[in-house]
């Protein structure tokens, strides 16, 4: 036994369990607590999602507790001064919801779209939606359209799941791990525990990334993949598995549209729909009866392949036809698509029959008696342990969304679906193909919206535009420009709202996004943007409205600022009615609460938006003698329900605490999820843990459970009439709302393909190749999520100043060398930053950290750090319109189909400085201190031995 | 006994989670604090007993990115305790953990002129040396459960990268670990004979394709015969 003393009084000690907010994995954590001091933030070994660790980000959550970056109270830009100008006057609580609820009100009244509530990172998006919703403003979306909608909305148009939150691989059972496109995030612990778990059980672990850092470091095999061309190497691994018979028939004909039949007739209207019966069953070809039968029929026996004549005398073919028409092609053999990705043929090849032989040879069986849709029972679940998991990589390109289907056909095609050591469904997904739920579309007066503001189009009815054709939101998302997206446009909200395209707003509302810096494409002119005033003298976006509860870049351009507290401070639900935390085995969620009393006077966001709902009557937050209905936030999350027996938190529910995920209000729910450590979990019964899409017993417990309208099953899209519709539109075949304008009318003609293609991402279609010879994109360091941990006293000690990385041999070629100072130039601007060249990088690619480089004075550091003077950003060579083109309207740079942003499609050219050019360029004038800022110190001891 | 370290080149991704968290627990433990110089200014830099180093092997397009992390081997014959002038440093013959006690050391730096392994820190502000004590402070304490009487370092790794235990056992998780996977000692030319051990990266075997049917790179959609599968 050791005489060592523990360095602690436990008497003092205070153990409490919450949930971390460091990144978006949202871990269970377990916080020792000494005066009102965190001692220990550690992983909580019960937690379904960390099991215990806690990655670099988790662990610092002491300093950024710590941050003198911290906002300290409401602050109103001081009259008088010029926005942007750093010159802030503190305000109580009262005076800025005074202010707030007069000014919202009165928007209210007229034109409630006036108001544009956008928000980042946000972990509430059920409530802040519903807040919009109520308000009655089209304008509102969370971060996702500049983060990863197109992975999301590719898993729901194909899948009815999708990558990382709905869906993560079988840990436990998968053989064969393929990851596409992600730096070194999203997820965070649950990816690093999988991937352990896979390499000691002698799995293999395939990374596509054009840069070998992060998870790629341990991958068995590092495939150095150009940028923007995923599809290609998909697609060619699923012409590999085509040509050999390398998928899964049973999975095909049972599970997917591969055998409903497409109507033939180029040219026509109604060419590419599916061939239906008068009824709307599509139809498929019966081997046994040999005629047109309804393919969601459990007793026919539909032909995979196929070409036959209607009665009409159309032509029609099966999906799987058309699939294996279209890549069978030479143009997806693996030697021409090694010209476009840049992997050479026989490692495309190798990869393709790798993972049939684990999909088809290795099979595995999980025996539990299950029962399948049509209610025939099976004794056992095939599995196919072949899994992938995509991200940004994939995501961020204006080709993502194809990209990101393209890898679901792989996976399709191999049959690994829900399936045992497989890709499995989180709940509540998986849902209809695609998803319920249309978007809003109409705005009026002193009303709610009659559906939430986001939603899932099916066809060109849905969007949300006017009788002309023109966007009804600011993001324009939903338009002609952006048919599904699904998660709306937040980069696009600053440019169009100052342009006044389609219209002008009054009040701008950013949550916790850095709108300003790092968020925002083009930085240094969004930041001219916001300063920019009319010909009245008006800002163009009048009152800038900024929540966070940090000094951020964005911060400095509010006139009225409301600071948020930090993620110990406050109460949070963590739903299943917004961004899920659920595993494949259990149906999870989980809760926040204040482990440390506040020490200034800011606010939960939450609260505060309880609080303006009741203020400004919104009906749901409202009892019929028009006082407020809840208390607060605490008393919301309580007692809202979205349907009977359904709310926020699933665990806990019925008066007695005993019913879950579906019950009526436990007044005693907060206080249940405390005392089980902050979260809970419903543990599927075993015979409803697979292929849930047709799995009766699943169907019927999630529409019990109230995550879906009925139990029937889901369909698997291979081919997405819903894209058909829309190119319909674009060729002016479709019995409904066309486009009108000519540019509108190619992008839907063009990528709006039913069957995901490879095309070159749009802006560089438009930029010189020979000019700008390098592919430039954007990574995550593990230990840092954004600003908020590159401010942080212990992250940023790791790294503080970000490089430009370029393959070694490639830097040499070039005459350069590594630490030289560099001009990046692309088709928008150009920055000076330091090299570093390295073997990890493909050829033509040029990375870097994102979300290091700061403007000077912002997040609590002191001038001269060197996140501003030698980090940087390259979103100031990114352009938030495509390069323009004569005789079109400008257009976003996104994804045509879905609007995500389309950071990782930039271009750039790598020149060595002049001699004398240090430092990094362009630098931002220094961002005075806010009032009452907490002073920076020189020498950090924190120990909470001694005495604060 | 003999206590100590085996880290995981296989899995380690370095993500400096180990890092973090040991300077977590050990700001507030028995050296404590980990001072932090100019934390957010313009060369932040501070006392850390876990640091990572990142390098690459090989050359493009077979090259591999190692994450390395190091702190305090522990070592059997340690040089670093030999050359204290003061005592400060010592050996714990229970359970061969080196630790330095803050009231006897001068901040000398001549231990840390003496450690290969760079895994001596200097604490400008107490002048004294501080370095990893395998969270002696947490091994032994019986008031946290016992699946938690680990380093924080172990504790925190997502990829259960690290392992914590006792060398001379030979059915500890880490001798064990050691014998199966050619776990590895740093320098032993040195003789000092470090007590924490890495494990290699594996190298796994290839994955048979001959077994599959080889088709025609050609195959046209028309010679698909279907299958009859009830839906």
């Amino acid at each position: 036994m050791s005489a060592v003393q523990h360095g602690h009084d436990q008497g003092k000690q205070e153990i409490k369990y919450s949930t971390c907010y460091m990144c978006a994995c949202r871990c269970g954590i377990k916080v020792t607590i000494e005066d009102n001091r965190v001692r220990f933030i550690q992983g909580n070994r019960n937690h379904p999602i960390n099991k215990g660790v806690l990655c670099a980000k988790g662990s610092a959550g002491i300093m950024k507790q710590c941050s003198p970056a911290r906002l300290r109270s409401p602050l109103m830009r001081k009259p008088g001064t010029e926005r942007g100008a750093g010159e802030f006057i503190e305000i109580s609580w009262e005076q800025a919801l005074d202010m707030l609820t007069e000014r919202l009100a009165r928007i209210r009244a007229t034109d409630p779209n006036k108001f544009a509530f956008f928000t980042g990172r946000d972990q509430m998006q059920a409530l802040s939606r519903l807040f919009a919703e109520q308000f009655g403003t089209l304008n509102w979306s969370a971060h996702g359209g500049f983060c990863s909608v197109n992975m999301a909305a590719a898993g729901l148009y194909t899948l009815g799941y999708a990558f990382w939150e709905f869906g993560d691989p079988d840990w436990d059972r998968t053989k064969y791990f393929m990851l596409w496109g992600v730096a070194e995030d999203h997820n965070s612990n649950p990816m690093k525990i999988g991937i352990e778990k896979l390499k000691s059980r002698g799995g293999k672990f395939v990374g596509i990334n054009p840069a070998r850092t992060g998870y790629q470091a341990v991958a068995d095999e590092w495939v150095p993949i150009r940028p923007g061309t995923d599809a290609v190497l998909a697609l060619s691994m699923v012409h590999v598995l085509l040509s050999r018979e390398l998928f899964d028939w049973d999975f095909l004909i049972r599970y997917t549209n591969a055998p409903f039949l497409v109507v033939q007739t180029p040219g026509q209207k109604g060419d590419g729909l599916i061939y239906r019966d008068e009824a709307g069953h599509p139809l498929a070809w019966d081997l046994k009866k040999e005629g047109f039968v309804n393919g969601l029929d459990a007793a026919c026996h539909p032909a995979l392949f196929g070409e036959h004549k209607t009665p009409d005398g159309r032509t029609v073919k099966t999906v799987m036809t058309l699939l294996a028409e279209r890549y069978l092609d030479d143009r997806f053999a693996p030697e021409n698509a090694a010209k476009i990705c840049g992997i050479p043929a026989s490692t495309i090849e190798r990869l393709a029959l790798e993972m049939a032989h684990v999909a088809f040879k290795e099979t595995i069986e999980v025996a539990v008696e299950w029962t399948d849709w049509a209610g025939r029972k099976h004794d056992k679940f095939i599995g196919r342990p072949v899994s992938m998991h995509a991200m940004r990589g994939v995501s961020a390109h204006s080709n993502g969304f194809q990209a990101a289907r393209a890898i679901h056909f792989l996976q399709i095609l191999l049959g690994t679906i829900d399936c045992p050591g497989g890709f499995r469904a989180k709940a509540p997904y998986p849902r209809p193909v695609p998803s319920p739920g249309k978007p809003a579309k109409r705005s009026a007066p002193n009303t709610p919206l009659d559906a939430h503001p986001l939603g899932f189009p099916t066809a060109p009815e849905d969007l949300v535009i006017d009788e002309d054709g023109q966007p009804l939101r600011i993001d324009k998302a939903y338009s002609w420009e952006a048919p599904i997206a699904n998660h709306g446009l937040m980069h696009m909200v600053i440019t169009n709202a100052v342009k006044a395209d389609p219209y002008p707003v009054d009040t701008l509302l950013f949550f916790m996004a850095n709108m300003a810096w790092n968020s925002t494409m083009n930085t240094a002119n969004i930041q001219d943007m916001l300063r920019e005033r009319g010909p009245d003298g008006e800002y163009k976006i009048p009152f800038l409205v900024v929540v966070d509860a940090f000094h951020s870049e964005t911060v400095h351009f509010a006139d009225l600022v409301l600071p948020d507290t930090t993620y110990l401070e406050r109460y949070d639900a963590i739903s299943l009615l917004d961004r899920p935390i659920s595993e494949p085995d259990a149906v999870c969620d989980s809760i926040r609460h204040p482990l440390l009393a506040l020490d200034r006077d800011v606010r939960p966001w939450q609260e505060v938006l309880v609080e303006l709902g009741g203020r400004l009557k919104l009906p749901v937050f409202t009892n019929p003698d028009g006082t407020p209905k809840y208390k607060g936030y605490k008393d919301f999350i309580t007692y809202y329900e979205r349907e009977p027996g359904i709310g926020f938190l699933a665990g806990y529910r019925g008066a007695d605490g005993s019913k879950s995920l579906r019950g009526e209000p436990n007044p005693q729910q907060w206080e249940r999820y405390i005392e089980n450590q902050g979260f809970f979990q419903y543990h599927l019964p075993k015979d409803i843990r697979y292929l849930r899409f047709a799995n009766k017993g699943y169907l019927e417990f999630a529409t019990e459970a109230g995550f879906l309208k009925s139990p029937e099953p889901i369909v698997i899209e291979l081919y997405s009439e819903a894209i058909q519709k829309f190119r319909l539109a674009g060729l002016g075949l479709y019995d409904g709302p066309m486009p009108k304008e000519r540019v509108d009318q190619e992008r839907l003609a063009t990528y709006f393909d039913p069957l995901p293609d490879y095309y070159e991402p749009l802006e560089q279609q438009r930029v010189d190749k020979n000019e700008y010879p390098f592919f430039a994109v954007n990574q995550r360091p593990m230990m840092m999520y954004h600003s908020w941990d590159s401010q942080n006293a212990w992250l940023r000690q790791i790294i503080a100043q970000n490089h430009l990385y370029m393959n070694r041999a490639r830097g040499e070629s070039l005459g350069l060398k590594d630490e030289d100072w560099v001009w990046v130039e692309s088709h928008n601007g150009k920055i000076r930053v330091q090299l570093r060249l390295i073997e990890g990088c493909q050829e033509d690619t040029v990375w870097t950290w994102n979300a290091i480089g700061k403007q000077s004075g912002t997040w609590g550091l002191k001038p001269g750090a060197p996140e501003a003077t030698q980090g940087f950003l390259m979103n100031h060579l990114i352009s938030e319109l495509l390069p323009e083109k004569p005789g079109e309207r400008r257009i976003t740079n996104s994804d045509p189909i879905t609007g995500q942003a389309a950071w990782y499609d930039l271009r750039v050219k790598v020149t060595r400085a002049a001699p004398g050019e240090e430092g990094v360029w362009p630098t931002f004038a220094n961002v005075p201190p806010l009032p009452g800022a907490e002073p920076k110190p020189d020498v950090l001891r924190y120990n909470t031995r001694a005495k604060a | 006994m003999r206590l100590g370290l085996v880290i995981d080149l296989d899995t380690c991704v370095g993500c400096h989670a180990c890092a973090t968290a040991c300077k977590e627990w050990n700001t507030s433990s028995i050296t404590a604090p980990l001072t932090d110089y100019d934390p957010y200014g313009k060369e932040p830099s501070g006392v850390w007993f876990n640091r990572i180093r990142h390098y690459e092997i090989g050359d493009y397009p077979n090259n591999k990115t190692i994450n390395f992390p190091m702190s305090c081997m522990h070592c059997e014959n340690a040089e670093c305790v030999t050359v204290c002038p003061t005592g400060a440093s010592y050996k714990r013959p229970e359970d061969g953990i080196v630790l330095i006690d803050q009231d006897k050391c001068m901040g000398c730096n001549y231990c840390s002129w003496a450690c290969p392994y760079g895994a001596r820190e200097l604490d400008r502000v107490s002048g004294t040396m501080k370095k990893c004590t395998l969270c002696v402070d947490r091994i032994y304490d019986e008031t946290l459960p016992e699946e938690e009487r680990q380093p924080a370092c172990v504790l925190a790794c997502p990829a259960h990268a690290r392992l914590f235990g006792d060398l001379d056992d030979p059915e500890s998780v880490t001798s064990r670990a050691v014998r199966e996977r050619g776990g590895y000692a740093l320098m032993p030319e040195l003789n000092y004979t470090p007590t924490n051990h890495y494990l290699p990266p594996r190298t796994r075997p290839s994955i048979p394709t001959s077994d599959l049917p080889r088709g025609s790179l050609a195959r046209k959609v028309k010679e698909w015969v279907n299958r009859v599968i009830e839906r």
